[in-house]
């Protein structure tokens, strides 16, 4: 708890990085708005929600990419004296599912303004987004990681975190759809519940693996 | 002959499937026609992948508990011929569905699913060329290995069974079993699996002798200076 605080403290500290992300979402989707030169309501829904799924990938992995950087090696070091492994990564996971779910809901606001709202069932699609952003933190802090102790470049990054996050991304991506379409909820209800298996699977794995990666 | 019966057992075995996987009487079934044939070559690289993956996230698991450099030689050469029987798969798939389904790639979920294990796999193999240090590599490599293969089995076993596949056995065709597995094709099919399984695991333990030496070497090399 102490330390899901301290990366708020330390987010707040450093409010560039911050607002720095923020501003990334906006512009990218500002961007696709301009490059398919669509009005509001045109784009098609598998197109909106696709386009939708892939800028909060992108500014997902930027953003949690940080998230084992921003420390310096001494500070790890302290970490490490005065916490157990597993409090930290469950204190960052839980860090991370709330950036990342700021960061999709700001992405979902920003295209609704400019690229129309098409979503008929909101319930179903934040329910959605809660799962998405649970399961793309836990994988992407553990793959963050991982690629820090590997000298940390932008590129490992991104190789091993996307194979890894496409069962959930295609899971989540699906039931957004659904939602889009406004179907009925025992559509989805299936979908949802694989989307939390796969959450659980890596989550625990993250939890058992990460005292490894930590030692070392 | 005591240690090396599997070897000449995999060499049997693969022999047969040759064999009788060319020759043999195969039912007649209507667009596969004569390419059932590929079952014998195409599936079986899946179970050896498989079980192979198995063995290397066994391995995995071991070093990370022990810390001895021995099992991740094992982990990471089983990987590399899961890799390699993945391609092959994934190259007679191809092939297959040209003749059967029409395109190289149909955007079929299975096709798609070993794409991105593949992908995962990869990503191991630069993940681990990436650091120096040859215990932190055993040691992240291990971790990365376990975390792939957890994300592996839903993708390959879990999601396809969800959406609609050309492949049988999914979203409502029927599973091999239910209309063609004939005990003609069994009678090949089983004893090729093990065969191609044997020959991935003799592939795996030579390259797994041949870095143990080069170690043994480079140490030899060190300790004289």
């Amino acid at each position: 708890m102490v330390l899901i605080n301290k990366e708020l403290t330390l987010e707040w500290r450093q409010k560039y990085a911050l607002n720095g992300i923020l501003l990334y979402v906006v512009s990218a989707v500002f961007i696709t708005y301009l490059s398919v030169g669509a009005r509001q309501g045109t784009l098609t829904v598998p197109t909106w929600n696709a386009l939708y799924w892939i800028i909060i990938l992108f500014s997902a992995v930027n953003a949690v990419a940080k998230s084992f950087v921003q420390e310096h090696q001494g500070r790890q070091l302290y970490y490490y004296m005065i916490a157990s492994p597993e409090a930290i990564i469950v204190s960052k996971i839980i860090y991370n599912t709330l950036l990342t779910l700021v960061l999709a809901l700001l992405g979902y606001a920003v295209f609704s303004l400019i690229l129309g709202n098409p979503v008929q069932d909101q319930g179903m699609f934040m329910l959605n987004l809660i799962l998405g952003a649970i399961g793309f933190s836990a994988c992407l802090t553990m793959v963050s990681g991982i690629a820090s102790k590997a000298g940390n470049n932008g590129t490992l990054m991104a190789i091993l975190s996307f194979p890894v996050i496409i069962p959930i991304l295609l899971m989540a991506i699906s039931i957004s759809k659904n939602a889009i379409d406004g179907l009925d909820r025992g559509v989805s209800i299936d979908k949802l519940f694989t989307l939390l298996a796969i959450n659980s699977i890596v989550g625990a794995v993250s939890y058992i693996l990460f005292p490894y990666l930590w030692k070392s | 002959m005591k240690s090396y019966w599997w070897k000449v057992l995999a060499i049997l075995l693969l022999a047969y499937t040759v064999f009788a996987g060319l020759l043999f009487e195969v039912p007649r079934l209507p667009i596969l026609n004569e390419s059932i044939r590929a079952l014998y070559f195409h599936v079986t690289m899946w179970f050896g992948m498989v079980v192979m993956l198995v063995v290397a996230v066994v391995y995995s698991v071991k070093y990370l508990r022990s810390g001895e450099l021995k099992h991740d030689d094992m982990a990471i050469e089983f990987t590399n011929a899961a890799i390699l029987f993945g391609v092959l798969g994934i190259v007679t798939g191809m092939l297959w569905a040209k003749f059967t389904w029409g395109e190289y790639w149909s955007g079929d979920p299975k096709q798609n699913g070993s794409a991105i294990a593949l992908l995962m796999y990869f990503a191991y193999l630069i993940l681990r060329n990436s650091l120096t240090d040859v215990h932190q590599r055993a040691k992240i490599g291990a971790v990365y290995n376990i975390l792939a293969f957890a994300v592996y089995i839903p993708l390959i076993f879990v999601l396809p069974r969800l959406t609609d596949s050309l492949h049988p056995g999914n979203g409502g065709n029927p599973g091999f079993n239910a209309y063609d597995m004939d005990s003609t094709l069994r009678m090949v099919f089983y004893p090729a699996i093990i065969g191609w399984t044997l020959l991935g695991v003799w592939i795996s333990t030579i390259r797994v002798r041949f870095r143990r030496l080069e170690r043994k070497y480079e140490d030899q090399l060190i300790n004289q200076i």
